[in-house]
């Protein structure tokens, strides 16, 4: 009696209801209908996550119908809920109801109301296939699904031409993964003869090769893939631009669900990926550089939206180095920290945005901490978890990561370094958007000023419920050496992953001291954070005057949208402006069009309605065909 | 020798109900008065579903008459069911564009019944003779569609194009047949067969350039490059319910055609006619899509997007294996059904005129919501996006192909697939993203939508979303009618 289905029905009923009858029932229908949908939803989430871990081998199937069946190839309909989708699962109904009902409070003044809340369900729907699916086919339908959600969320403000802009931008980079995808999709299906996660999974070591080409390359296109929905270099650009959607769709779907699923993808296929050392040693490279390239630019970025997406991107990176180095658990773990307090300081962010009539330059708030207490309480609360401050849940996850960074056969002191480094400046970050915001002297406008007021309860309430699972959502993971817990997401995960050998379990005391190392780098950037930014800029200004050059790399994001605009996006205009239309169309077609015109002209007098000439052109074109096609056959 | 018995014409009892109907219809033209034109469309709707009930009664029947000339087996029997969905959903597209256009000819819909007429034909003979004449007489049903705007110059222009072009290309279609008749000495499918398997028949050069000038012809119906030339002029100048049936019916019955006459009927020597089709398949794929990336106008781009659509289908030909066949159908099916819907969008008029451009669609999520949701659906299933026709089509396409081994046909596929992402998302875009401001002196609709329209866009996009949840039903069907072809 598991009735997963129910699941993705109940968002799925939620937007049928209000896309289609919304508009007529009014806001009091629309503002029950959504919340409740994604509320049931995670109840019987609970129930099948419970129902899953006191089942044989921790997973229950449930086949609806056969969904396409020709010949050798048969696909279901089929969900599956084992311990990593049980996970997300509650991750996204959980953290989903929540941003459902602050959407409530922080959307309430939108027109289009219904229109929101219905692609905020229909979203919740296709993430929950995304992961309930039990075959790549099903999990496309998700992936897809999300992205086409993602867009029309994005675009949600479409009367502002930078919202339409970040939807295309969001739509393209996420077509090149999407081939990525489909390329990996028909290689595993050509290899395999199905697409069914757990025979690919179980079959994987005999079918492949360890470390051969095959293996290699489509675990390289299934990455291609995950960097685009997950954001990763090379294709990270979008999501900073996808900022232009509400608040709390940057909340839900560009940081805690959506861009996520890349790492679904690959958690979900780590024994194929294990035979693949190349890209793995590629996921953790690039989850490195990403995690520590984006920290870099957050650095100097006043908007307080783009701060935090820039954080996404770069926590992203380091759940990928996790992966990459074969730590698994943590990666997945470090999913679920990041859900609880990136949502937070997200909607804490558009609690303040609320608050201050849609402005988002932090130099333009300061001192907010008296105006909107409870905004501030909670927003603090999610700092201390991201910068990694010990016991809040940020510091276990991702302390697991610089663990196993450093002492994975496949990690590596660089690993760890750079990771070392992002943490440092993710503190700093952080810091300076609590300081620029909540502390120092008033920068707001007297206009803003005199309306400044806390967000109402629909809206503190779930920041409270994220704050207190960002503090203590790290006990699920205590790490080892520390030992006053066990480590619950082992426990949780056992057997699930493909284990990478360990070679020697590096010492205590190394791990301890690690630990130590970035507690103090995580304070020490707090403290200059705090020198810099808690009371008035006059430094700061300062030492950016000294550091010109390095400041407006990061400022600029280091030019890569430039770079991107001038080694691809040009290029492809110069080549269809000059060769497709200059050339081949004006040059080569019309001239073909003319020739026979031409020669014609005086015969067809009769033709002349028929736009000069362009009948015998085609009538020519159709001749030459034929002639071709004749000459080939019989040579 | 009695030459035509009863039980000869239980498999033409579909085609026999549909003249009757045209002959109805002519009948109350004369009577009814110019204002009740909602009675011959109703008239024309009637017929086309009892015929549509006639085929249901004579599936697995495996009626066969006048010697075997005509069969009703199960590839008939889904064909002429698909046009005869098609010919109901043209009908509803139509009305509303005929009075807004004042297009007050009956004869109208008793073309559109005649033109299904020919497509049952061709679909159900298996002689070439019959074919051709089926043929026929679908194209000439569709000349005079196509022009029955008299009035207005493109639709004129578009018309005789379809009629020289046509007839250029029925020159190669009956010339092809007479050189096969020379090499094998029959022009029933059946005994060509036979003759062309014997040994060293294929060598025989008169055999092979009736082959090639047959498949010339049929790449003309079907649209393929280099024969692709007139589509898009010839749909944008049509009536858009005209557009529409075009591109999804008479492409359907091209297709059927294609797969009756040479893929279960001449045993092609394999190399060479894969190589020929696997190059006529990438390059209608690229010309189509690259073509309609560049257009401006959104029926003109629905054209060249019908061309790369048959390009897609070309790739299931290239494979020819009964899996593939079975899509070929499943992907004309979902295409019909999907291409009308986008079709039928357009022939909706908006602030005032029939929209055209991309910044005609300006607006639509607004003045038109529910117009703006169905063409999203299309446009989402034309895409080849999840849990909608178009994507399973092109799954089934590109798996069939990979199991064989063109790998490279299907990077090709679905590099163009990703490439069309681009135009019909500018579609989506413009209907939601663009304001449209009402122009001055334009009278804004009272009604969103006149009502015989939105029941055929809503069936359409409610069919293309079945196909996309439930495709098993059709899948099912479609391979079991491509074993009655072998």
């Amino acid at each position: 009696m598991s009735q997963i289905w129910l699941v993705p029905a109940f968002p799925l009923l939620g937007f049928l209801l209000n896309g289609f009858f919304g508009k007529f029932f009014g806001k009091r229908f629309v503002t029950i209908i959504a919340p409740a949908a994604v509320g049931f939803a995670f109840l019987q989430s609970l129930v099948l996550f419970f129902e899953m871990r006191a089942a044989d081998g921790h997973r229950l199937v449930e086949t609806l119908y056969t969904w396409m069946a020709t010949g050798s190839f048969q696909v279901d309909v089929a969900f599956q809920v084992d311990q990593l989708s049980g996970l997300y699962l509650l991750i996204i109904t959980g953290v989903g109801f929540l941003i459902h009902v602050y959407s409530i409070g922080y959307m309430g003044a939108e027109a289009g109301y219904y229109r929101y809340f219905a692609f905020l369900n229909l979203f919740i729907f296709f993430m929950l296939v995304l992961v309930l699916g039990d075959s790549f086919l099903l999990m496309f339908v998700g992936w897809e699904g999300v992205g086409l959600c993602s867009y029309l969320l994005i675009g949600y403000y479409f009367e502002k031409h930078s919202a339409a802009e970040a939807c295309k931008k969001a739509f393209l980079f996420n077509r090149v993964g999407d081939f990525g995808v489909l390329s990996a999709v028909m290689l595993i299906f050509v290899t395999f003869g199905t697409l069914n996660f757990n025979i690919v999974n179980a079959e994987a070591a005999t079918q492949l090769e360890s470390g051969g080409i095959l293996v290699t390359v489509i675990t390289l296109f299934l990455f291609l893939g995950a960097t685009g929905k997950s954001a990763q270099i090379p294709l990270y650009v979008w999501l900073p631009d996808a900022m232009e959607g509400p608040t709390p769709v940057s909340a839900l779907i560009h940081a805690a669900t959506m861009v996520t699923a890349g790492l679904y993808m690959v958690a979900r296929l780590s024994h194929l990926f294990v035979l693949a050392p190349f890209t793995m040693n590629m996921i953790a490279v690039i989850g490195a550089a990403t995690a520590l390239l984006a920290a870099s630019i957050a650095l100097t970025q006043t908007d307080i939206k783009r701060v935090l997406a820039y954080s996404t991107v770069s926590q992203l990176g380091y759940m990928f180095l996790a992966l990459g180095v074969g730590a698994f658990t943590a990666g997945i773990f470090h999913v679920m920290t990041h859900a609880f307090f990136k949502a937070l300081l997200f909607l804490g962010s558009g609690s303040v945005i609320h608050a201050m009539h849609h402005e988002q330059d932090m130099l333009r708030m300061g001192a907010l901490r008296k105006k909107l207490p409870v905004t501030y309480l909670t927003m603090l609360m999610g700092t201390l978890a991201i910068a990694g401050i010990p016991f809040f849940s940020g510091f276990f996850s991702k302390d697991e990561i610089l663990w196993k960074a450093f002492s994975s056969p496949l990690g590596g002191g660089g690993f760890w370094l750079i990771a070392f480094v992002t943490a440092g400046m993710t503190s700093f970050y952080m810091f300076r958007l609590i300081y620029l915001t909540f502390h120092g002297e008033s920068r707001v406008d007297s206009h803003t000023a005199e309306h400044l007021h806390e967000s109402p309860a629909v809206m503190t309430v779930p920041l409270v419920i994220l704050a207190v699972l960002s503090v203590f959502g790290g006990f699920f993971g205590v790490p080892h050496v520390l030992n006053f817990l066990p480590n619950g997401m082992e426990l949780y995960f056992k057997g699930f992953f493909a284990q990478v050998p360990e070679t020697t379990p590096g010492s205590a005391a190394a791990e301890i001291g690690l630990m130590v190392a970035s507690v103090l780098l995580a304070v020490i950037a707090w403290s200059l954070a705090h020198r810099y930014y808690s009371t008035s800029l006059d430094a700061v200004t300062a030492l950016r005057n000294r550091l010109q050059t390095t400041y407006r790399l990061s400022l600029n994001k280091w030019y890569v949208d430039e770079l991107y605009n001038a080694v691809i996006v040009q290029p492809g205009k110069l080549f269809s402006t000059f060769v497709l239309w200059k050339l081949i169309d004006q040059n080569i077609i019309d001239r073909l069009v003319l020739l026979p015109g031409n020669v014609a002209r005086g015969v067809g007098s009769g033709l002349r309605l028929a736009q000069n000439g362009v009948l015998q052109s085609y009538a020519l074109i159709f001749s030459l065909g034929a002639m071709l096609i004749l000459g080939f056959v019989l040579l | 020798m009695a030459f035509v018995t009863t039980t000869d014409l239980i498999p033409l009892i579909p085609e026999l109900i549909l003249l009757g109907a045209a002959f109805v219809v002519l009948l109350l033209d004369l009577f009814a008065p110019g204002s009740q034109r909602t009675t011959l469309a109703v008239t024309t709707i009637v017929g086309f579903v009892i015929a549509l009930v006639a085929e249901i009664q004579l599936l697995d029947s495996g009626a066969t008459g006048f010697y075997g000339t005509i069969v009703a087996d199960g590839f008939s029997i889904l064909f002429e069911s698909l046009y005869l969905v098609i010919g109901i959903l043209t009908v509803l597209l139509s009305l509303h564009y005929l009075d807004d256009h004042g297009i007050g000819f009956g004869e109208y819909y008793v073309l559109l019944i005649t033109a299904v007429v020919g497509m049952m034909f061709m679909t159900s003979s298996l002689e070439l003779l019959v074919i051709f004449i089926g043929l026929e007489i679908m194209s000439i049903s569709s000349y005079i569609l196509v022009g029955i705007r008299r009035r207005v110059p493109e639709s004129n222009e578009a018309a005789l194009k379809y009629l020289l072009l046509g007839a250029f290309s029925t020159g190669f279609l009956l010339y092809g047949i007479s050189l096969l008749y020379g090499a094998t000495g029959s022009i029933r499918i059946p005994e060509i067969v036979v003759a062309l398997q014997e040994p060293g028949a294929l060598n025989n050069p008169l055999a092979i350039i009736g082959v090639a000038l047959i498949i010339i012809a049929m790449g003309f119906k079907v649209a393929v490059v280099p024969f692709h030339m007139w589509t898009p002029d010839v749909y944008s100048g049509a009536p858009t319910p005209v557009t529409a049936f075009l591109s999804a019916a008479a492409k359907a019955a091209g297709f059927a055609m294609f797969v009756r006459v040479l893929l279960t009927g001449i045993p092609l020597e394999a190399e060479l006619w894969k190589d020929l089709f696997w190059a006529i398949a990438v390059l209608t794929m690229t010309v189509g899509n690259v073509m309609a990336l560049m257009q401006n106008s959104v029926k003109r781009m629905l054209a060249y997007s019908s061309v790369a659509h048959a390009g897609y289908i070309m790739v299931a030909v290239v494979v020819g294996t009964p899996a593939a066949l079975s899509s070929v159908i499943f992907y004309s099916c979902a295409y019909a059904v999907m291409g009308t819907g986008a079709f039928g969008i357009l022939t909706v008029r908006h602030f005032g005129k029939t929209p055209d451009s991309y910044d005609d669609l300006a607006g639509y999520a607004r003045y038109k919501p529910c117009l703006a949701f169905l063409m999203s659906v299309f446009m989402l299933s034309l895409i080849g996006l999840p849990l909608t026709g178009g994507f399973i089509g092109k799954l089934q396409i590109f798996q069939a192909a990979l199991e064989e081994g063109w790998v490279w046909l299907t990077v090709i596929g679905l590099l163009n697939s990703a490439l069309s992402v681009y135009y019909y998302l500018r579609v989506v875009v413009c209907l939601y993203m663009r304001e449209g401001s009402v122009p001055d002196g334009a009278v804004l609709e009272v009604a969103e939508s006149p009502g015989f329209a939105l029941t055929g866009l809503v069936g359409a996009a409610s069919v293309v979303v079945y196909l996309g949840v439930f495709p098993q039903t059709l899948l099912e069907l479609a391979a079991s009618s491509v074993s009655t072809l072998f």
